[in-house]
């Protein structure tokens, strides 16, 4: 019996996956997509080149050759400190990838766990996850990192944490939200009616249809954890020296602004290169993996 | 005829009537800027500087007045004998000087200071100096006699700083936030986090010497705040403004940059209590991986000169011991191999906020890490700093820090047991025992120069450069103090042209 009921039941599952051929034709034709993708690559790219290779260090202190022009030997010239600009960039782009990364996993693991449960079991479970969502949602990522600092010091560890923190209710009221949409579908209701219980039909059925909006949502997170880890840093609560990061590279070219503007210039650009294309690639992917939208188009 | 002469005398009048505008809006107020806020306004119990640097000669005077080059002339007191053995000090006050609440000042008040500072729950940061004090005596209501357990040459001086100001006892109690003094100026408005308003007390015994009616004092932390704040005329004199942006100002034919020399040391700490940093090897190890000439110019955008112990140059006895412990990373590593360490030493290195700190720190770790010595940087505010490391009853929880000690002669420092750096020297103490009760200037010279020797062979801190505070100021003001021997702005000097 329930070999025959399993297969009209499965079928509309996952919103069927489209075949890699047209996805990545329709992908390629897509702009935003496009040039999201190549501006998170470029970010990718030089975060992991710096793993292997950098101009110079960027560790290495040479006061005497400090605030250097560009040139051939330093491209982008050098900092206060005489530290090759590019160096930095590359490596800066290691810790930002490296706490956007870490930070969207917390959210997402706590905030998609916390709103599958809220949206299965209802009632008073739901109540309370989704009030103590609203609770941490009141919480800027700045001010829990203030607090966490304040206990257990500033670095790249607490503003790891606040971040993810700051992600999860997000993450937990979308998750609560989509994955109620699912619950109201016939499929899920043919499920139940099949015995099936809601840890089963929530990992079947239900994560595999929102998991498209949590790919894009993901995507969108990432950009705004790479924005609060440069405030964080900046603000000297972030990742600490001697490491380099572009939010306390912005933090050391203020207080030369009025001599070498340009030092200010080349981390903020990188900030919003960075954030400019995972936001691109975020409304790319909603385009491309959005079914209605496919279908429309 | 008639009506030429009314012309004449409209455009007489026309021309006159500018005048008294003019004399008017001549100004007699002054916006001042600093770095940091004081966290209260009573200098006799705190250590921070920033208290001085609003209070010392505005609000509260002293028995004697530190001038702009390290003289002592009088102020409260009109003259003073010393014993010959320097042991007894016999100060004659000022007569006919009133508290701004209207008391009087008089001996009584001058013990009842004194006596407050050497008090047990006292913690007023030269609180060794007055328990250092045999007695104090007011045989009448002009004179004062200090008897000292030891002899201290430096008395007159050392009466001149902040922390031996004169208070009224009524009031000293609440003086934190409501401070009352003798001097030329007292707390208008204070808003915190932002500003101190001081205005001139009108009933100064000499009102007319005093020629600023106001002065806002603005706290700007962020150099290039400071810049701005400037350049925009909000603030019209930033006496020692961040390194960093003092180069804008040489070339703007709007403002004055004084380069002044201090008594200040700036100082990588090292915490002696901890091991191995117990072990005078480790010590010499970290002097020698240190080079002084970078860490100036990329701490201290080059306002610096090298010093090699904890005294500066120009003052008594100064010996150069910067060759004792040169920049050697070879010599660094011989050392800590000798000393049994395993490298990479693992270190942490507090770092308060100016810039000094931050951006010597990040240098001072480069330059360790070249030597296996890897120093993990930990930004703190002063309040944490004050409390983890320096706090003399706190936990000393640091290894390094960098620090500037800005108090003149401050070598004494060295002989509390309990002070952060954790030197205890049986040697050194019983040095400056015997440069304290040395009569004779030559005497006292060359047993100083020992004690530096000392110092800096034993390796106490690394000594790191004498700073020089830049002032950037407008045009138009006169009077502000191009060196500075200790922190303070002696605001009654300060005029418009």
């Amino acid at each position: 019996m329930s070999a025959q009921l399993s297969t009209p039941v499965d079928a509309p599952v996952a919103m069927r996956p489209l075949p890699p051929r047209t996805f990545w034709g329709r992908a390629l034709r897509h702009r935003s997509f496009v040039l999201g993708g190549a501006l998170s690559l470029l970010v990718v790219a030089s975060a992991l080149l710096s793993l292997v290779w950098t101009p110079w260090s960027p560790y290495e202190i040479d006061i005497a050759s400090k605030l250097r022009p560009p040139s051939a030997a330093h491209w982008l010239g050098t900092d206060s400190f005489g530290r090759d600009i590019v160096s930095l960039l590359l490596a800066g782009a290691r810790s930002t990838i490296l706490v956007g990364i870490i930070a969207v996993s917390i959210g997402l693991s706590f905030g998609v766990c916390l709103g599958l449960i809220a949206s299965a079991k209802r009632g008073w479970t739901e109540e309370i996850i989704m009030r103590f969502s609203d609770f941490t949602f009141a919480f800027p990522a700045v001010l829990s990192a203030i607090m966490l600092a304040a206990v257990a010091g500033p670095g790249m560890v607490t503003s790891i944490i606040a971040i993810g923190i700051f992600q999860i209710p997000t993450l937990t009221r979308l998750t609560r939200g989509s994955a109620n949409a699912i619950w109201a579908r016939e499929f899920v209701l043919a499920a139940r009616a099949s015995g099936k219980g809601a840890f089963r039909i929530t990992i079947e059925h239900v994560l595999p249809n929102i998991l498209s909006i949590l790919i894009v949502q993901a995507t969108i997170q990432f950009a705004l954890a790479i924005l609060a880890e440069a405030a964080l840093s900046y603000l000297g609560l972030g990742t600490q020296p001697p490491q380099p990061s572009w939010g306390r590279m912005l933090n050391d070219a203020q207080t030369m602004l009025f001599q070498s503007p340009m030092l200010a210039v080349y981390p903020g650009a990188a900030i919003a290169i960075a954030v400019l294309g995972l936001n691109l690639l975020g409304d790319g992917l909603r385009d491309l993996l959005d079914p209605r939208l496919a279908r429309e188009r | 005829m008639l009506k030429k002469l009314s012309i004449v005398a409209i455009a007489a009048a026309l021309a006159a009537a500018p005048l008294p505008v003019l004399a008017q809006s001549k100004k007699d107020s002054v916006v001042m800027g600093m770095t940091l806020e004081p966290p209260g306004l009573d200098p006799t119990n705190a250590a921070a500087a920033a208290i001085a640097e609003v209070t010392l000669y505005n609000i509260y005077e002293t028995l004697t007045k530190i001038n702009e080059d390290g003289s002592v002339s009088p102020l409260l007191a009109d003259s003073w004998t010393a014993s010959p053995d320097l042991k007894t000090y016999t100060f004659k006050l000022h007569k006919g000087v009133k508290f701004q609440n209207g008391e009087a000042f008089d001996s009584a008040a001058v013990k009842f200071s004194f006596e407050r500072n050497a008090a047990a729950n006292s913690t007023n940061k030269d609180k060794s100096l007055f328990q250092a004090f045999e007695k104090v005596d007011a045989p009448d209501a002009g004179t004062i006699v200090i008897t000292l357990k030891n002899s201290e040459p430096n008395l007159p001086f050392l009466l001149g700083q902040a922390s031996a100001s004169i208070v009224e006892p009524k009031s000293a109690a609440t003086n934190i936030t409501q401070p009352v003094g003798t001097g030329p100026y007292q707390l208008g408005a204070w808003a915190k986090g932002s500003s101190i308003t001081l205005n001139k007390w009108a009933d100064y015994r000499n009102p007319s010497a005093i020629k600023l009616s106001k002065v806002t004092i603005r706290f700007i932390s962020d150099p290039a705040a400071q810049a701005a704040a400037l350049l925009s005329g909000d603030v019209d004199a930033f006496p020692r403004i961040a390194t960093r942006v003092v180069a804008q100002f040489k070339a703007d034919p709007r403002f004055t940059v004084l380069i002044g020399g201090s008594k200040a040391k700036t100082i990588v700490a090292i915490n002696e209590k901890k091991k191995p940093l117990d072990d005078v090897r480790v010590r010499r190890a970290i002097l020698a991986a240190i080079d002084r000439k970078a860490m100036i110019e990329g701490a201290a955008e080059g306002f610096g000169t090298p010093i090699g112990s904890f005294y500066t140059p120009g003052s008594l006895g100064y010996v150069d011991t910067t060759a004792i412990n040169p920049h050697d990373p070879e010599k660094a590593k011989k050392l800590l191999a000798e000393a049994g360490v395993t490298t990479p030493l693992e270190l942490s290195l507090k770092l308060p906020p100016p810039p000094y700190a931050r951006q010597g720190g990040e240098i001072l770790a480069a330059q360790l890490a070249k030597v296996g010595i890897n120093a993990k940087i930990e930004n703190v505010e002063w309040a944490q700093w004050l409390s983890q490391a320096f706090a003399p009853n706190g936990p000393h929880n640091y290894d390094l820090t960098i620090v500037s000690h800005v108090e003149p002669f401050d070598l004494v420092k060295l002989t509390e047991p309990d002070f952060y750096l954790g030197y205890n020297s049986e040697a050194f103490n019983a040095l400056y025992k015997q440069i304290v009760s040395t009569p004779d200037e030559a005497g006292r010279a060359k047993l100083l120069g020992d004690a530096q020797k000392m110092l800096a062979t034993d390796a106490v801190a690394g000594f790191l450069f004498q700073p020089q505070w830049p002032t950037v100021i407008n045009k138009k003001l006169k009077g502000v103090w191009k060196e500075v021997p200790q922190f303070e702005n002696d605001l009654s000097a300060w005029s418009w042209e």
